[in-house]
């Protein structure tokens, strides 16, 4: 791993650094540390920062552009003509980063020498079965193109990466070197170092916007791709969700977010009273001690990884429900087909939004002022009036907010449904029928072996485009109204 | 509040009016208590129904995880046929590579054969291959994993302990009944019948599991083979990445924002993406992962590495916000205290505000950890679910690169598969998986406890 070592002899570099700007700065100061104007740590730390610093932002730029440089020089070499009816120039070039690595699998086990691997001619020797002897397979005869463009692709890299060994190390190095030289002490290294320590958190703090960034042109970019492919129209409007990977599928989203609702609604149906009332309770009449217990019990329920709940809903709600409501029911009303239903998943669901209503509500009663309830008690008000006609109209924005922010949840939560709530897009009023949802179809669109250009699988993009906008509408929506209706004691 | 003093037609006359005594309560405030009560029972009822969900969930999961815990095994001394396995009679390692595993199945099932004519067990078979209905397809495999590791044992009877097949071991567990195997091609009920009296003979046992908790992932076929141990070095590289990344960069930022952000424009900008990142779909990470790190950055597809960093940018909110809060609990009076003898202000907070709020940035940290070693969504769109994870990393990179599994993905992976038999394992793999997180929290709590400071 050429990468990891050059990384490796930079850090070292930088620590050789450390030593020679302490001691550096020690001598100029006849090793009194007194004369100094930072401490000598300060003027080791100025050393190394300068020797890594500047070499590591360098390997790390030129890993990210190199590529895409080789990229655009290699695929510039591809003629037009070889490009098959329904296949593009990404497949083509993918085929040849694929033959590029396998020569470098090739080379590396000792199949063959590097000169060979340059020299080899498409019409002389099978590639495809060469490479399948170093466990490389292809999935078609290469091309004599495709091999010419491998080969330079391999050339390219191989420079590059020599280029960059080379320009990373001299970096490193005259880094070191400059930060040698100016340890003097005069020099006022402990500025120098805490500006650039400040600069690190700034660049860490920026991490939260880049993930954003790069949440949002990832949807972006392949949902106008997909929408180039298939009418944005016919998307948002249709009622039929039947992709089929040979062509001719339709993609409304319609049922898929009907579903959806419908799954979150149930769910919160159950999480809102039970999470509400509980709340209440351990909060206005439970003594100290089943407080202690309880809420932490309840609190076990948002610790559960999604995974458990999904399993909970296919393994034991959902035969629970056949039982009752199924065919040769405990009731004999037949209206349940399979255990994957819309009841399954939302019952399962309100289950794991208890503890977050409940403890999101707990809050915002106890920030009622107690003042408010004392003089509700003393006008003669029962404990249930106080709490029914004082607190929680006091309380009435916030447990709004948490419960929008729950009804976030429900409709980004993803297991449960791909679990709990089967696989058929159906509009339909039966709750105990199979629906599905926008996540679940995220994670069936993706993980097949659909490749990525189709419309089938670039739906998937879309379908995060339309959640991710609708689960942040809900939460700055929820932060609105506990903003705007909050009252405000004291 | 107000409508009811303003409202006495809802409740009727006034007591004074009617002129009773104090001691008995009229008609309105025996409503009204009885209302009180009500609402009070409605209270306790929500927390019981919250609470028995709680019992039965981990009551499910204890009941159905246990058996994963358990497998039965059938002791059998194996003539190894010389005849059969070498027939050169060389000993040499090529000739004997030779011979596939369907040249062992047949001395395993003369080996049953034997033994059950020697222990005189009734419910014998007239064809000895009939036999292999109660062996694990991996009963060849493992005799002749044995017989390459050395040779020189053909020709001597040796005891190997041979898993018995899904069948058999759900029978002895009560998962598989005589009414259930009636259309099933693979077993029939007299393999029951003798299963019933090779466990009365003491040949086949059913013994704690080791091999669910350390083992590899097995195919479709074989669920008596699957185990959990690789998934879990798939979740430990993907945790060491999460820690490795989060923490400092999660601490990194929250110093920043907490201790030295003007309030101006870029900060709010932080500000509000920090919040709004927390509440975004863990989808969404999935799907950002896909795109940026497996198709942009062409980062190895399943590879824990790409997990690792899909979960971090998901912790990350976590974190910081754990972080500034536990910075946010250190008074001003030592910073003050510190710039007062001289440090710097980068010095004050190095030196003297993170190292007290220290505890709390690590309970966080374990608690963000926590959430991230439970998390599934994401890792099914990078692939780490629908891959076998057969083989342990050999080494630190390849830990960390080549293709593996992850717990959640593999009790999910375990879940979609036909067979019941997985579906016990899948229990018995979020015992496994609550038991970690169990851990992690109860460490974050005790650290809490002990090291919280009041100020």
């Amino acid at each position: 791993m050429p990468v990891l070592w050059l990384f490796l002899i930079v850090i070292a570099l930088g620590a050789i650094g450390y030593f020679l700007g302490r001691q550096r700065a020690l001598a100029s100061a006849g090793g009194e540390s007194r004369h100094l104007h930072s401490l000598p740590s300060y003027y080791g730390a100025n050393a190394f920062l300068w020797a890594v610093a500047p070499a590591l932002l360098l390997l790390a730029a030129w890993l990210l552009i190199q590529p895409l440089v080789i990229e655009n020089r290699v695929s510039g070499m591809i003629p037009e003509e070889i490009i098959e009816e329904g296949s593009s120039r990404s497949l083509v070039m993918s085929d040849v980063r694929r033959v590029a690595e396998g020569l470098d699998i090739a080379v590396e086990q000792g199949a063959m020498t590097a000169e060979e691997a340059n020299s080899l001619r498409a019409e002389a020797t099978d590639i495809r079965e060469l490479l399948g002897g170093v466990g490389v397979a292809l999935g078609a005869e290469v091309r004599p193109e495709v091999l010419n463009a491998a080969q330079r692709y391999r050339a390219l890299s191989s420079t590059g990466r020599w280029l960059m060994s080379g320009l990373v190390l001299v970096l490193a190095l005259g880094g070191l070197g400059l930060a040698w030289a100016r340890s003097d002490k005069a020099f006022r290294a402990r500025n120098v170092v805490e500006a650039s320590i400040k600069g690190l958190l700034v660049l860490a703090s920026t991490i939260a916007i880049l993930t954003t960034l790069g949440i949002v042109l990832s949807l972006i970019f392949n949902t106008v791709e997909f929408f180039r492919l298939y009418p944005a129209l016919d998307f948002f409007t249709g009622l039929t969700w039947s992709p089929s990977f040979g062509g001719g599928s339709q993609l409304g989203i319609l049922p898929l977010l009907w579903g959806t609702l419908y799954i979150s609604l149930i769910a919160l149906l159950v999480a809102v009273p039970v999470g509400l009332l509980a709340a209440v309770y351990l909060s206005e009449y439970a003594s100290s001690h089943t407080r202690a217990i309880a809420k932490p019990m309840l609190e076990v329920l948002a610790g559960i990884p999604t995974i458990v709940y999904g399993l909970f809903a296919l393994l034991t709600v959902g035969p629970l429900l056949v039982n009752a409501f199924g065919q040769e029911g405990l009731l004999g009303v037949a209206w349940m087909k399979g255990g994957t239903a819309v009841m399954t998943a939302g019952l399962v669901m309100g289950v794991m939004l208890i503890p977050f209503v409940s403890s999101l509500s707990d809050d915002i009663i106890n920030a009622v002022p107690q003042a408010m309830r004392d003089g509700s008690l003393g006008l003669g008000a029962t404990q249930s009036e106080t709490v029914k006609q004082v607190v929680l109209p006091a309380a009435l924005p916030g447990i709004v907010g948490a419960i929008l922010l729950a009804a976030s949840r429900a409709i980004g939560e993803t297991m449960i449904v791909v679990l709990g709530a089967g696989a058929a897009a159906k509009l339909s009023l039966n709750p105990f029928e199979a629906m599905t949802t926008v996540t679940a179809k995220i994670v069936s669109q993706l993980t097949g072996d659909a490749d990525f250009a189709s419309p089938e699988a670039l739906v998937a993009f879309a379908l995060g485009m339309t959640l991710f906008v609708i689960t942040l509408g809900l939460n700055i929506f929820a932060l609105y109204i506990v903003r705007k209706y909050r009252e405000q004691y004291e | 509040m107000t409508d009811l003093s303003a409202n006495p037609a809802g409740g009727g006359a006034p007591a004074a009016k009617t002129g009773g005594s104090l001691y008995a309560s009229d008609a309105r405030t025996r409503r009204r208590n009885a209302a009180e009560k009500r609402f009070r029972i409605y209270g306790m009822i929500a927390v019981g129904i919250g609470l028995a969900f709680v019992v039965a969930l981990l009551g499910v999961i204890l009941v159905n995880g246990t058996r994963g815990f358990q497998q039965t095994y059938l002791t059998v001394p194996v003539y190894l046929d010389p005849a059969k396995l070498d027939k050169k009679g060389e000993r040499k390692l090529e000739d004997i590579k030779k011979v596939s595993t369907f040249g062992y199945s047949p001395l395993i099932d003369n080996a049953i054969q034997k033994i059950l004519a020697d222990r005189g067990i009734d419910g014998t078979f007239e064809k000895p291959k009939e036999y292999r209905a109660l062996l694990s397809a991996s009963a060849a495999a493992q005799v002749r994993d044995y017989v390459l590791a050395d040779p020189r044992v053909i020709g001597e009877t040796v005891e190997f302990r041979l898993l018995a097949s899904s069948r058999v071991d759900g029978y002895l567990k009560g998962r598989v009944t005589r009414e259930s195997i009636a259309r099933d091609k693979n077993i029939s009920a007299a393999h029951l019948d003798l299963a019933d009296g090779m466990l009365a003979a003491g040949l086949m046992k059913k013994t704690f599991n080791w091999a669910f908790i350390t083992g590899a992932d097995a195919s479709e076929s074989r669920p008596e083979q699957a185990g959990m141990g690789v998934s879990m070095l798939g979740s430990l590289f993907m945790m060491l990445v999460v820690l490795g990344l989060s923490l400092p960069i999660g601490v990194a930022a929250s110093i920043y924002l907490e201790e030295f952000a003007p309030k101006n424009r870029f900060t709010d900008l932080i500000e509000v993406n920090i919040s709004n990142l927390a509440a975004v779909p863990s989808i969404v990470f999935g799907i950002l992962g896909l795109a940026v790190f497996i198709q942009f950055a062409h980062l190895p597809q399943s590879a824990p590495l790409v997990g690792g960093l899909v979960l971090t940018l998901m912790t990350l909110p976590t974190i910081i916000i754990s972080t500034r809060a536990a910075l946010k609990a250190v008074p001003p009076s030592i910073r003050d205290a510190a710039l007062g003898v001289g440090a710097s202000k980068m010095q004050s907070v190095f030196h003297h505000v993170l190292p007290l709020a220290m505890p709390g940035i690590l309970t966080g940290t374990i608690i963000g950890l926590a959430q991230a070693l439970g998390e599934t969504a994401p890792l099914l769109l990078i692939g780490m679910v629908g891959y076998i994870a057969s083989n342990y990393p050999d080494g630190i990179a390849s830990g960390f690169l080549d293709p593996n599994s992850a717990m959640p993905a593999q009790i999910y992976e375990w879940a979609k598969r036909a067979d019941p038999a997985y579906y016990e394992r899948a229990w018995g793999g979020i015992i496994i998986l609550l038991l970690f997180l169990m851990t992690m929290n109860i460490i974050a709590i005790i650290l809490r406890r002990r090291f919280e400071r009041r100020w």
